[in-house]
């Protein structure tokens, strides 16, 4: 537990004097959570939600918003559509601070007198992926929170943000997003062991991020409905990858393969 | 009978990369205590044999003990009982000295951290820059933190992998001066350097390697193997009568006349000196002065290495 903590605290102070890591722990949760409110702010300004009916919302959907009228079952429609925008912070910010962490850890050849330590590769992949999780996780929690202050405050039916904290968000922002993060971090240490610059260990494993990009475009297209079911399966689906990943990455930290064929 | 086991056992322990055999069935033991020096050009394996002793790599075949732990069997056991300066000092920059030490004590468990640390920064001149970022030090100072880490949990065998390559004569003398000091703690510090100078002065035994192991002695004996024990007789003049009176002698070879000097090999000077300036004198010799041919461990290294070549090409 000492070592982990250790570790945790080293990336930190390491990590964060990188102002790129940083701006993007730092803002990127601000502006997922100033977006969606911005857009309620234009919405609850208009007047054209009066007249809107269940007719005018896919029927799915309708029949997730029970007792709301249709106006504020349109309401409720706009703030879920960004459930799975805040999904990207959880596997971007890791992703980040885990690419950084290790490829640093590469150029500046400091592995090998970690690894003649007694520490073990669990150890060390836990704490540096707890590292990346943690602030990702609060990251996005903290970004949720918001967001759900703002609804408050400018949507008036409290039932409509009372949805905001039905199981469908809770479980996608408690569950999901944490193994979300995993999959972030397990993604970058099998990517960082391959190159040599961090940032383009980020753009590739950015690439990783894309299926979530791919899901909010599908929902906001209408070909996906996020509901209860959807999520449970994100994260049924994102366990079983996340076993893999970290298997596989526990297997590419491995002191030999370290020494003899990272490049 | 404890301390008379080896500290360090090889046999036959090869590795290689691809197709590159980079230690080549090298065997030999370190006792403890000992000084010992790897030697040998640049991709000769000596790096190689560290990390393979540091349990860092696994041998392709053969084995190896370090404090009675076999190498691949029992790692975790060895990493408690060793300390290693690699290639690169390899610290953290954005952390200061201090930083950097209270990380690797959490890594060992070591538990009176704080004492441990001044200690060493203190040893090494480094306590007052204890909280500054290591972005900041010169290379010398990195080296001696990056020593200062290697010892914090005082292991019983110490790696040093060229741990004065690229300091000033200053800076390196400070850290040769240092080890000197670890090897009156009794600790075994096996010493890759590339630096002959040192080696000498420093070591109890060295190896030469070039993938596989050329030689192993003491430096001292190592010269007089290569070499025998050269005795140069300064004369006022070296007429070539003198040489005959030098050669019949059943504990001289190879003659030669140089100058004013006749340079003979002789088996033991200090026994057998006398002999020769006596029956020189006799000869009507004006000898000016007597002295031994001093080699150095340099030119042993260049020597074996020359036949080391011929035997590859021939
Ligand atoms: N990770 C690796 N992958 C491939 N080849 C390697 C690797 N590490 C070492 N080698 C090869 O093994 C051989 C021995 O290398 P090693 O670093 O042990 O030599 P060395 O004696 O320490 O040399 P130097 O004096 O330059 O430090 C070299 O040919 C080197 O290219
Ligand atoms: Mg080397």
């Amino acid at each position: 537990m000492d070592r982990i903590r250790a570790i945790i605290v080293k990336e930190w102070r390491e990590v964060f004097k990188n102002k790129f890591v940083f701006f993007t722990v730092a803002f990127l949760p601000l502006m997922i959570t100033a977006l969606p409110l911005g857009m309620i702010y234009f919405a609850t300004g208009s007047e054209s939600f009066a007249g809107v009916t269940a007719a005018d919302l896919p029927p799915q959907f309708s029949a997730m918003c029970g007792e709301l009228s249709g106006g504020d079952c349109m309401m409720y429609y706009i703030v879920t559509q960004f459930l799975l925008l805040f999904m990207m912070i959880p596997v971007i910010i890791p992703m980040t601070i885990a690419s950084y962490s290790i490829v640093g850890e590469k150029t500046t050849r400091t592995l090998e007198p970690l690894l003649v330590t007694p520490v073990t590769t669990l150890e060390i992949l836990v704490g540096k992926g707890l590292a990346g999780i943690i602030p990702a996780v609060s990251a996005t929690w903290i970004g949720y929170l918001l967001y759900a202050a703002g609804a408050h405050i400018m949507v008036d039916n409290p039932a409509v943000v009372g949805k905001l904290f039905d199981p469908l968000w809770m479980t996608a922002i408690f569950v999901v997003g944490p193994l979300l993060s995993v999959f972030g971090v397990s993604i970058a240490v099998m990517i960082s062991s391959r190159v040599n610059d961090p940032r383009v260990a980020e753009q590739i494993s950015g690439i990783f991020v894309l299926p979530v990009v791919g899901l909010f475009i599908g929902q906001t297209t209408g070909f996906i409905l996020v509901n209860q079911q959807f999520i449970l399966w994100m994260a049924g689906i994102l366990l079983v990858l996340d076993s893999v990943l970290f298997y596989f990455a526990i297997q590419i930290f491995q002191r030999e393969t370290i020494l003899s064929r990272w490049k | 009978m404890m301390n008379n086991e080896p500290i360090i056992q090889i046999k036959n322990l090869s590795r290689s990369f691809g197709d590159i055999l980079a230690v080549d069935r090298v065997s030999f033991v370190i006792n403890p205590g000992e000084v010992f020096g790897l030697l040998g050009p640049n991709g000769a394996g000596k790096t190689t044999t560290v990390r393979m002793l540091a349990a860092l790599l696994e041998p392709t075949s053969g084995e190896a003990y370090v404090a009675g732990f076999q190498i691949g069997k029992e790692d975790q056991k060895i990493r408690r009982k060793i300390g290693l300066l690699p290639e690169a000092p390899g610290l953290y920059d954005a952390l200061t000295a201090e930083q950097n030490l209270a990380f690797y004590g959490a890594m060992y468990g070591v538990e009176e951290i704080s004492r441990q640390i001044k200690h060493y920064l203190e040893f090494l001149g480094l306590w007052n820059r204890r909280h500054e970022p290591v972005a900041t030090f010169s290379k010398g100072m990195r080296q001696k933190l990056a020593i200062a880490r290697a010892l914090l949990h005082e292991p019983e065998v110490l790696f040093l992998d060229e741990p004065t390559s690229g300091l000033d004569p200053q800076a390196a003398r400070l850290v040769r001066e240092f080890i000197a000091g670890l090897k009156g703690e009794g600790r075994t510090i096996i010493l890759c350097t590339h630096n002959l100078e040192e080696a000498d002065r420093l070591c109890d035994r060295v190896a030469f390697v070039n993938g596989h192991l050329v030689a192993l002695d003491s430096p001292k004996v190592l010269r007089r193997k290569i070499f025998g024990r050269k005795v140069v007789f300064h004369l006022v003049e070296a007429k070539t009568e003198f040489t005959q009176v030098v050669e019949p002698f059943d504990f001289v070879s190879e003659v030669q006349v140089v100058e004013n000097k006749i340079l003979a090999s002789v088996e033991d000077p200090e026994k057998n000196n006398p002999e020769v300036i006596r029956a020189l004198v006799e000869e009507g010799a004006e000898i000016q002065f007597v002295g031994e041919l001093r080699r150095r461990l340099e030119d042993v290294y260049l020597e074996l290495m020359k036949s080391a070549e011929g035997s590859n090409n021939g």
